[in-house]
Parts: structure tokens; C-alpha cells; sequence
């Protein structure tokens, strides 16, 4: 039997961006009607590859075969002509347009809109049919959570007639559930015979879904196996190319006394929006308090609360001191006067000035301190020294402090704002998305770091939307949903389903599986939003 | 997108900047009728071959060097201050103020006195958009630009009403004492026994615009504040991360812009007139943004630019004496020059970006 015609082949495909080679003499080749796995370290020219065959970017040598013919793909008109579907992980809907309006727009048949939508509202009806791809035709996307956003971008790719469909880091903004659903739509679409790419950083999720699997590092394809074939480990060492320990590797935790009360935390933002409605939590002393979430449900503005970045009402202490909640006395510099140190979430935006060289991003929130200073001038050589040193202790490479921090790779980044926060010995520590954008190898390390702090008896406070991250480092888990926090869980007492449920709002055990739950969740959730506009 | 080489950023762009400049300028004057080069020529001997020009141009670089100065600050926190104009016309008030109602003894203190009157009255001309955008979010372009006319204005009704002489017609401020005069450069070097022009208006004010560059660069890049300032000017999320109050900040560096716009006064209120005229500032607080994005909002880039900007003016008014190149041309050169060196900036930085990766390219094949 010969095997099937490719449903895309690339055949030395070549990206350079200036003196950065993105994609070295590629070749891959995807079979019709099945799921094919890429994955890759951040930077690792994943991304790159998919731009080249959406019509993005031109490659700069190599070939293109769609169904066994040449293509030319120089736009992403060509590549939907082509019918390759592409969803993005970042959506591109229009936030207030209706969902059918999002899936006609630049697919029109004519001037006049309304037989378009006409005709669009039942080919969607027989594609939520076909492929249980449930939506709420006429809800604006603004209203509808992110599952459902993520399941018009597919109808989008679908009603253009996609045969191929390539999808971007997809669970990135999903609960497991939510990520369940999605894998049940993805296997629903292989047994109908469409193609699937599916990018990713996450191993569980490779081994879960895809038939075929490749693996990319620095540009290059490393190995294409069959996903029977392999594991998880040997699929780690293939993408950072040594061994990689997968597990943190930490003794049961033995916590002190509570070192970070709060009570009643609420947040009213500007638009008047709830965004804490009161948030009670005890973080004690040698513990790591993992704070699970879907991205949006309020751990952002926890921390930024915490932090001193955002004000607040409710009560906080700190080692049984009242903490001020709003004005001077609850900026940044006050809690770090008070022991609390904070790694956030958003390390470009906020725990890094870009622009600045690595020894001034060293002191960045410690600047106040007298010490960098002689009379009225900082003592920048000193500084610049002191960084240096920090950097080759917590491994950040290149150890060169007057490089600038953009200069850095996310991990690199990662590791100055950790030396940063870590050396000074803080009583308490808030980590936001310790890992995000971070390749496995700086993975294990800052895993290790903070363990080692908490092992000195500090209180850490660890929010993360990865949940292998939150289940494998807390000593305890706390779910928060919607401003809220949902229940404490241990570790060892509880499961992906149970959080997962949690963190979708859901109490209890309910008498259906769990992504119907989810769903149904999400119909109510349209449902209200819809109500409540009259 | 590639990146260039710092000398290339710093000296390069501005250099092709400045010759696409004055090709276009070049053909515009053939347009007229003129000979461009005689007229390069007249500009150089006019503005730098003699102390008289050379006196010239040097005073209005220390204008320029002020409003540069203040731009420049205000913009390593992204506030684009475009009130210096309004500001300096405050800054003569201060002055003119200092002047004519403390006792002043020698012109030392006089300096003193007047560099702090100037400072404070432009700082608080500042102070009050600088306050509207960090409570109130109004745009800072908009007000300090709204500021210039209220300045205007109320020099125009202060001189006319209130501080012009009993029976004067000119709506202008009386004569400062002589103990306030400023000396000039030739007064400074004629006992180094080195002759420059008694005619010229460059005096004392020179020095304190230098000594304005040097601590403005101390301040961006040497002390807390100045750290502060470049911290919130790249990231306003980032600043309030570290403790940074963003409000506090954009206020304390606009008063700072603004002291050191109304600073100019001691130069042209002080060295030059001596007493408070009517538009006293003649736009070198809009010269000061193309000064400051020409010198990179660097110290040291500022005071070549101004020196620049002071030679075309200069250079500019011997044309407009000597030749029929009538004397809106030389806003139009000036003008190109802002053009070029200012807001045309990617269009000389992308193609030599192209020319460096393509270099690169060729050494490492």
C-alpha cells in the first residue's frame, strides 16, 4: 500500500530575520485526517514555520505542497484559498460583533449583508451539528468567554471550507475542562477527515491528541515520531537537548506562623467593575500558597493589590501589622519596606524596564535604598558590579550587565527580575506566572530557587495559570473565579477535575461530565450577559 | 528590524539628515534665482567668520541650549512639553521682575537672583499643565500649548497696563539698573587678553547653560530622580510596579522642563535687551524641540544642535541682509532642518539600517 498523498509537505524550508536563522532547512510532511503535534521551546521558530504557511512571512529557500501540489502562499488570502485555517492564540474577532458577524466578515458574498448572514447562520447551524461546535450565534463576542471565542475562530477557519486547520498554542487562556472540550471537538474534526496542526509547548497535551508528533529546537526539526512511540521525557530532552527533570524535585513543607493576612480584599476598577469581592487568604511562613485561575477571574489584581500597585478595601497584615490599602503608604515601596518582595506577572511591562541596561534593572523597586548612593549621586559602576555577580549566581546568560534587558531571552528575563527579588531576603514573595514564556531548561531552575526559598522559611504566594505548575510546586492550592476565592485544596487530596471545576466556577461534583458542566457554564454565563444588556 | 551601530545613531543619521537638508535647501534657492553656494558661503562667514558672528550665533545657541535643555527632560518621562515658548516668556517676567525691584549690588548676585526669578516663574508655567495631566489625564501637548497664548496674553496686558513707563509708548519694561548688566564675552576674555567683539550679545549666560548641561545630565543618569524619570518615560506599568508614583513624578519633571525654559531669560532678557519687550522669545521655545530631537535628548546632543540652530539663524539674517533672498527662505531652510532631523527621522534610519545588515551580511559570508 503506498501511504496517502501528504495533506502539506514543506520541503527545506529557510527563515532568516537579519543575523537570526528562525527556520533551518525544514522539511515536514502531515498526513490527511490527522493530528500533528509541534512543539518547541519558545523561540525554537514553531511560530516562524506557521507564519511561512499562513502566508505571513515568504520563506527565503524551500518549497510548499498542499495536497501534493506546489503552492505559492504569499498572502493569507492565498493560504484560506489554499484551505488552511489558522487560529490564532491571540483571537482576532471584532470584541463588538455578533459571532455571526465574525464569521461573514471577509468572507462576504456580495454588498448587501443580510443574505450573507442568512446563509451564514445555517451553514453554521449545520457545522455546530457536524462538529458540536456550540455558539451563540447572535452574542457579541465581548460577552462570550473565551472557550466559546476560541470555538468561533474555528467555525471562521471552517465556513471559509479549511481542510487544514493549524492551531497556535491553543490552551494557553483555557481551564482543563475548557481544554477537554476543545481536544473532543479536535478528534471529532480528524474523524471527519480535516487536518489538524496543533502548536505547543505542553507536553501532556501532545501525548493526549496528536497522532504524529515533531519536535523543533533552535530553528531546526529535531525529530518527527509517532506519538505511540514516545514519552514524555524523551520528548523534553529531544526540545532542550539534555535531560531534563520534569518533577520538582521538594521535601513536605513544615509552615510557621501566618506571615500575610487578608481580609475582605476588594477591587472596584475603573470602568466599575468588580474585580475582588473580598478575597480572604492566610499565607504562613515556609509554604508555597498556589493560587489557581482561569487568566482574568482577579489574580492579577491580587497581586497588584499586594504588590502596592493598585488600591484596594478590606485589611491586610503583614507579621500581625496592619498594611495601608490605598495612597503613598500602599505603593511599591512601602511593601517592600514591609518584607515583601514581587516577582509579577508581566515581566516585560512591569518587573523589567526594557530599555534599560541589566545592572540598572538589578535595583529596579530598590532604587530608594541609600546604599546605592554617595551624597546625591548613584553609585552606578558599584551597582553595575554588585549585578554582575547577581547574574552569574542565579545563571543568567549572557552574564553581561550592561546589556539591555530586551536584549535578554524570556528565561534570561525571568532570572534578573528573580535574582532581583530573591537576593534581598524578603519575608514574603508574590510570584506571577513564574514559568510563562520561560524554555524548560530556566524552568527547572526558577522551580528550584523558589523551593529553596521557601525552605528558608519564607511565605510565597504562587499565581500561575499553568495548573502542572500550581500542582506540582504549592504545598497548598487556593482557586479563585471571578474576584472570588472558590476553596483551598491540598495537593495530594485533589485532582485536575475537581480544580478544573473550581476554577470554572462550579461547585461540587456534578451528575454530567465535566466539560458539559463548562459548556453549560458558559451558555448560562451568555445567557445572563444577554439579559442583563434589556 | 535591525539595529545600528550607537556611533551611527548618534552621528551618522543626523549628519545625512543634515546634508538631505540642505541639498533640498540648495534647490530651492536655485528655484529663486540664487546662487546656493555663495550664499553657503555668506551663512558661514555671516555666523562663524568673525567673533561678531560668532558672538551671534553663540547667543542664540544659549537660548537654544535652555529650551533644548527643557524639552529634553520632559521627555525622558514621555511628556512632550511644547509650552517652552510660554514658559521663557514667564521665565523674562521673573526676570524683569528681579531686576527692577530687588536691590542688587553687582551683577554676580544680580545672575543669582534673576537665574532663580526666571526658573521659578517658568517652573510654575509648567507646573500647572504638568499637574492637569498627572490628576486630571489632560493631554499634556494640548495644555502647554494653550499656555503659550495665556502666556502671551498676559505679558501683552502686564506690559501695556502695568509695567510700561509712565508716558512710554513702547509696551515694554523700563531700562534694568546698570548693576545688572550681564558682562559679555568680551568682556569675560579680554583679561585672558583674547579680543572678541563688543558688539556681540553672547554674554556670562553662556556658561550657565553649559553648567545647565552638565548638571541636566547628572540628573538624568546620575541621581534617583533622573533614574525615576527614564523609568516612567519607558513604562508607566513598570514605574508604578516599583514604587514610582507616576503623578508625582510627571509634575516634579515638568517643573524641572519648565525652570529650565524660563532659565533662557537671563540670556535674552538679561544679557541681550535688559529690560522686558513683547514676544522677547522670538520661538526659541519651538527651536528647543527640534534642538531636542535633533541632540537624541542627550546633554551634550542638545548643545551641538543649539550651536546648529544658532548659525542658521544667524547665518539666516546675513542673507536677509546681503542678499534678495528674502527672509521667509531662511525659515524654510530652518524649517527643512527641523524636518529632516526631526520628524523625518525613519526615513533615514531605515534604508542606512539596510546598508549596515547588508554589510554585516557580506563579512560574515
Amino acid at each position: 500500500m503506498t501511504p496517502p498523498v501528504p495533506a502539506i509537505e514543506l520541503r527545506g524550508i529557510s527563515k532568516s530575520f537579519g543575523p537570526v536563522r528562525a527556520n533551518r532547512d525544514i522539511s515536514l510532511s502531515v498526513a490527511p485526517g490527522t493530528i500533528h503535534g509541534i512543539i518547541g521551546e519558545n523561540g525554537a521558530g514553531k511560530s516562524t514555520l506557521m507564519s511561512i504557511l499562513y502566508g505571513f512571512y515568504r520563506a527565503d529557500a524551500g518549497e510548499i505542497f498542499i495536497g501534493g501540489t506546489p503552492a505559492d502562499i504569499p498572502d493569507s488570502q492565498a493560504a484560506i484559498a489554499a484551505g488552511i485555517g489558522m487560529v490564532f492564540q491571540h483571537f482576532k474577532l471584532v470584541e463588538t460583533f455578533t459571532v455571526l458577524e465574525n464569521v461573514v466578515l471577509g468572507a462576504e458574498d456580495g454588498a448587501r449583508l443580510r443574505p450573507s448572514l442568512a446563509r451564514a447562520r445555517a451553514s453554521l447551524q449545520a457545522l455546530a451539528d457536524e462538529y458540536e461546535l456550540h455558539v451563540k450565534p447572535d452574542a457579541l463576542i465581548q460577552d462570550i468567554g473565551v472557550g466559546m471565542q476560541q470555538r468561533v475562530e474555528i467555525l471562521k477557519a471552517l465556513y471559509r471550507e479549511a481542510g487544514i486547520l493549524i492551531l497556535d498554542e491553543p490552551t494557553g487562556v483555557l481551564t482543563p475542562a475548557e481544554a477537554d472540550q476543545l481536544f473532543r471537538i479536535l478528534d471529532r474534526l480528524r474523524n471527519e477527515g480535516k487536518t489538524i496542526i496543533l502548536i505547543t509547548h505542553k507536553l501532556r497535551e501532545i501525548m493526549e491528541i496528536t497522532d504524529t508528533v515533531s519536535v523543533m529546537r533552535r530553528g531546526e526539526m529535531t525529530a518527527t515520531l509517532p506519538t505511540a512511540e514516545t514519552d514524555p521525557a524523551q520528548l523534553a530532552e529531544l526540545m532542550v537537548g539534555r535531560k531534563v527533570l520534569l518533577r520538582v524535585d521538594k521535601t513536605p513543607a513544615t509552615p510557621g506562623k501566618a506571615a500575610l493576612e487578608a481580609e475582605g480584599l476588594s477591587v472596584i476598577d475603573g470602568q466599575g467593575v468588580e474585580r475582588l469581592r473580598g478575597i480572604d487568604l492566610t499565607l504562613r511562613a515556609g509554604e508555597i500558597l498556589g493560587l489557581a485561575g482561569v487568566a482574568g477571574n482577579g489574580q492579577s489584581e491580587l497581586l497588584e493589590v499586594l504588590g502596592g500597585m493598585r488600591d484596594a478595601t478590606g485589611r491586610l497584615r503583614v507579621n500581625g501589622r496592619d498594611l495601608a490599602l490605598t495612597g503613598r503608604a500602599a505603593d511599591g515601596q512601602a511593601r517592600r519596606a514591609a518584607g515583601i518582595a514581587h516577582v509579577p506577572e508581566d515581566r516585560q511591562r512591569e518587573g523589567l524596564i526594557m530599555q534599560f541596561q541589566a545592572w540598572e534593572n538589578m535595583i529596579f523597586g530598590y532604587h530608594h535604598d541609600p546604599a546605592l548612593r554617595r551624597g546625591p549621586l548613584m553609585q552606578n559602576a558599584a551597582i553595575a558590579r554588585d549585578a554582575g555577580v547577581a547574574m552569574q549566581e542565579y545563571d543568567v546568560r549572557p552574564p553581561d550587565a550592561r546589556l539591555a534587558a530586551r536584549n535578554f531571552s524570556g528565561g534570561n528575563q525571568q532570572k534578573i527580575v528573580l535574582a532581583r527579588e530573591m537576593r534581598r531576603d524578603p519575608e514574603i514573595l508574590l510570584v506571577g506566572q513564574p514559568t510563562r514564556g520561560v524554555d524548560i531548561g530556566a524552568i527547572e531552575f526558577i522551580h528550584s530557587q523558589i523551593v529553596r526559598l521557601r525552605d528558608a522559611g519564607k511565605a510565597i504566594l504562587l499565581v500561575s495559570v499553568e495548573l502542572d505548575e500550581i500542582m506540582s510546586l504549592s504545598d497548598r492550592i487556593a482557586v479563585i473565579f471571578d474576584g472570588r476565592i472558590m476553596g483551598e485544596r491540598l495537593p495530594g487530596e485533589t485532582d485536575e477535575g475537581e480544580l478544573g471545576l473550581l476554577m470554572a466556577g462550579i461547585e461540587g461534583t456534578p451528575d454530567k461530565p465535566a466539560w458539559q458542566a463548562v459548556e453549560d457554564a458558559q451558555f448560562a454565563q451568555a445567557e445572563a450577559v444577554e439579559k442583563s444588556h434589556g | 528590524m535591525d539595529r545600528l551601530p550607537r556611533w551611527a545613531d548618534i552621528v551618522l543619521i543626523p549628519l545625512v539628515s543634515l546634508v538631505l537638508a540642505a541639498v533640498l535647501s540648495a534647490l530651492v534657492i536655485l528655484a529663486i534665482g540664487e546662487d546656493p553656494v555663495a550664499a553657503v558661503q555668506l551663512m558661514i562667514t555671516g555666523a562663524l567668520g568673525s567673533t561678531y558672528g560668532w558672538g551671534y550665533t553663540l547667543y542664540y545657541a544659549t537660548n537654544f541650549i535652555f529650551t533644548g535643555l527643557a524639552v529634553s527632560v520632559a521627555f525622558h518621562a514621555r511628556m512632550f512639553n511644547i509650552g517652552g515658548e510660554g514658559q521663557a516668556m514667564l521665565g523674562g517676567l521673573g526676570v524683569a521682575l528681579v531686576c527692577l525691584h530687588l536691590p542688587l549690588p553687582h551683577w554676580s548676585l544680580a545672575l543669582i537672583a534673576a537665574t532663580a526669578g526666571a526658573a521659578l516663574f517658568g517652573a510654575l508655567w509648567a507646573l500647572v499643565p504638568g499637574w492637569l495631566q498627572a490628576r486630571r489625564g489632560s493631554h499634556i501637548v494640548i495644555t502647554t500649548i494653550m499656555f503659550n497664548f495665556i502666556a502671551a496674553a498676559l505679558l501683552n496686558y502686564l506690559l501695556v497696563n502695568l509695567m510700561r513707563p509712565v508716558g512710554a509708548m513702547d509696551p515694554a519694561t523700563p531700562k534694568f539698573p546698570t548693576a545688572t548688566h550681564l558682562p559679555t564675552l568680551h568682556d569675560l576674555l579680554a583679561p585672558l587678553g583674547i579680543a572678541f567683539s563688543k558688539g556681540a550679545p553672547a554674554n556670562v549666560s553662556l556658561l550657565v547653560g553649559l553648567l545647565a548641561c552638565v548638571l541636566v545630565w547628572l540628573l538624568i543618569w546620575r541621581t534617583r530622580l533622573g533614574y525615576e524619570i527614564r523609568a516612567l518615560g519607558h513604562s508607566e506599568t513598570g514605574a508604578r510596579y516599583a514604587g514610582i508614583g507616576p503623578a508625582r513624578t510627571i509634575v516634579i519633571t515638568m517643573v524641572i522642563s519648565g525652570a529650565l525654559a524660563g532659565g533662557m531669560a537671563i540670556n535674552n532678557v538679561m544679557g541681550e535687551a535688559e529690560r522686558l519687550v513683547m514676544n522677547a522669545t522670538e520661538g526659541a521655545g519651538f527651536i528647543g524641540i527640534a534642538v531636542a530631537l535633533m541632540g537624541r535628548n542627550h546633554p551634550f546632543g542638545v548643545l551641538l544642535a543649539a550651536i546648529l540652530f544658532g548659525f542658521l539663524f544667524q547665518g539666516g539674517a546675513e542673507l536677509a541682509l546681503w542678499t534678495d533672498i528674502p527672509r521667509e527662505l531662511i525659515v524654510v531652510i530652518q524649517a527643512l532642518v527641523i524636518l529632516f532631523t526631526g520628524a523625518l527621522d525613519n526615513m533615514v534610519r531605515r534604508p542606512l539600517a539596510m546598508v549596515f545588515a547588508a554589510l554585516r551580511k557580506g563579512r560574515e559570508a
